[in-house]
């Protein structure tokens, strides 16, 4: 088997406070994938998130990316690696224009003059948002905004994107709109979410985090339609939905 | 024109103006014209302007206070009995501000914050301070949408700031707004050191 692309074992975390996140948890996401990371409120998700590109640094157990393990020395590479969207895109958007925040992380990598243009104009293209490079982000819609948010970390080529409840606050046109760019991109994502149809339209693959540990993992469908699995963990699905049926039209 | 020339014009337009004596009535008239032409060039609504000169209006008073309150010989005008020097005084506030209000509105109208903050960067202003401005513009409207929804779930909920028994609320609502703005500012942060940044803005 080749390296995975995300390979955190026995990973633990406190908070200075004393609050312990994470008890030990073994997560592997291999290239090209699309995994959900499912799980109550206060499961951890976050916290874990936050380890992928060394916000946060391991208590005990280890992550790696590609290979490079995740400490304060690798953390400029790591963080050009793992490509983080976060939940509201209005702390990921501080710039003035759309070009400058797609601009922002390609350009703290070093990358200047015209290459840095052609970057972003490919990463605002891939989210279909190339003609509001001008624009400032606050006078875009909130799907807009979003997918933006989404291009400012696919400007620096990331091997995994983490994306921290894609489908939040969305309108379901605009919903429908970032699960049609997040399909046809060729990377390879980690996605956080309570949204479960949506998982189940993106991710093959679904991880329950529980309680600070790893507590279920499984064909998506699988999970899903495992009503003990479910209930144990504070999932719930919508109202009418056949994760079975639902599955089988896709 | 680049944002920072504007910007130079403008403080040296201010100095020249401010340090012009004012009994030389001609020399403001002069003034007021390079500004009308610069105006006119420019395509700025006159009304724009005027409507935005309301800032002056506490200047205003006090210029028009001036004559009654200054000391030294008196003049007699419309059967009122006023300070010369007050007058002249009166006159030099009122010229003065006048002109820098309408050169300052001349440049907020044909500049956008963008650019002005980039100006201000070519300036070679301090780093955090043009920094701190860039983020001032960005999450000006983020945070007066937050203090207007917070107003409105107030409203809703019956409150009405009629007198200072009410202030207290008023004063719980502002620390709300301030603790959830300094957690933006966290999260911006975090948004920020994820996509590499390390104290310094990519030039």
């Amino acid at each position: 088997m080749t390296t995975p692309v995300l390979d955190v074992r026995g990973l633990a975390f406190a908070y200075p406070d004393g609050h312990q996140a994470l008890f030990g948890v073994d997560l592997h996401v291999h290239r090209g994938e699309r995994v959900a990371l499912l799980g109550p409120n206060g499961a951890g998700k976050t916290t874990l998130v936050l380890h992928l590109n060394g916000i946060h640094l391991a208590g005990a157990g280890s992550v790696a990316v590609s290979g490079l393990p995740v400490t304060k020395a690798n953390i400029k590479e790591i963080r050009r690696r793992v490509g983080i969207v976060f939940q509201d895109p209005d702390d990921q958007l501080f710039m003035g224009t759309v070009r400058e925040d797609v601009a922002f992380g390609p350009a703290n990598l070093g990358l200047r003059g015209e290459a840095l243009d052609a970057k972003v104009t490919e990463a605002l293209a891939k989210v279909g948002m190339e003609e509001y490079a001008d624009r400032p982000p606050h006078h875009l819609s909130f799907g807009q905004r979003r997918r933006v948010a989404v291009a400012t970390v696919l400007a620096m080529d990331p091997e995994i994107l983490v994306l921290d409840e894609p489908s939040s606050n969305l309108d379901p046109a605009s919903r429908r709109e970032l699960a049609d760019i997040l399909r046809d991109l060729d990377v390879t994502v980690l996605m956080v979410t309570h949204d479960l149809p949506y998982a189940l339209e993106l991710c093959d693959r679904s991880v329950i985090l529980d309680g600070g540990i790893v507590a279920a993992e499984g064909r998506t469908v699988d999970v899903l339609s495992n009503a003990d699995l479910m209930r144990a963990h504070r999932l719930e699905l919508p109202f009418g939905f056949d994760p079975v049926a639902a599955a089988a039209t896709l | 024109m680049p944002a920072h020339l504007k910007v130079l014009a403008l403080i040296g337009f201010m100095l020249v103006v401010v340090t012009t004596p004012r009994e030389w009535f001609a020399a403001y008239a002069f003034f007021l014209a390079v500004l009308v032409t610069v105006g006119a060039v420019a395509r700025v609504r006159p009304g724009w302007v005027l409507k935005r000169m309301v800032v002056e209006t506490p200047f205003v008073v006090f210029a028009v206070l001036m004559p009654f309150i200054a000391h030294g010989p008196r003049v007699e005008v419309l059967g009122l009995s006023l300070s010369e020097s007050g007058l002249l005084s009166a006159w030099g506030l009122l010229a003065k501000g006048t002109l820098g209000v309408i050169a300052g509105l001349l440049l907020a109208a044909t500049t956008t914050p963008q650019e002005l903050v980039h100006g201000l960067e070519r300036l070679r202003l301090p780093q955090q301070l043009v920094q701190i401005m860039a983020f001032m513009v960005r999450y000006l409207e983020v945070v007066t949408d937050e203090m207007r929804r917070m107003a409105v779930a107030r409203a809703s909920r019956g409150f009405v700031a009629r007198n200072p028994l009410h202030w207290p609320v008023l004063a719980r609502s502002v620390g709300a707004l301030f603790i959830r703005s300094f957690e933006r500012g966290e999260r911006v942060h975090l948004a920020m050191v994820s996509r590499g940044y390390t104290g310094r803005m990519p030039r």
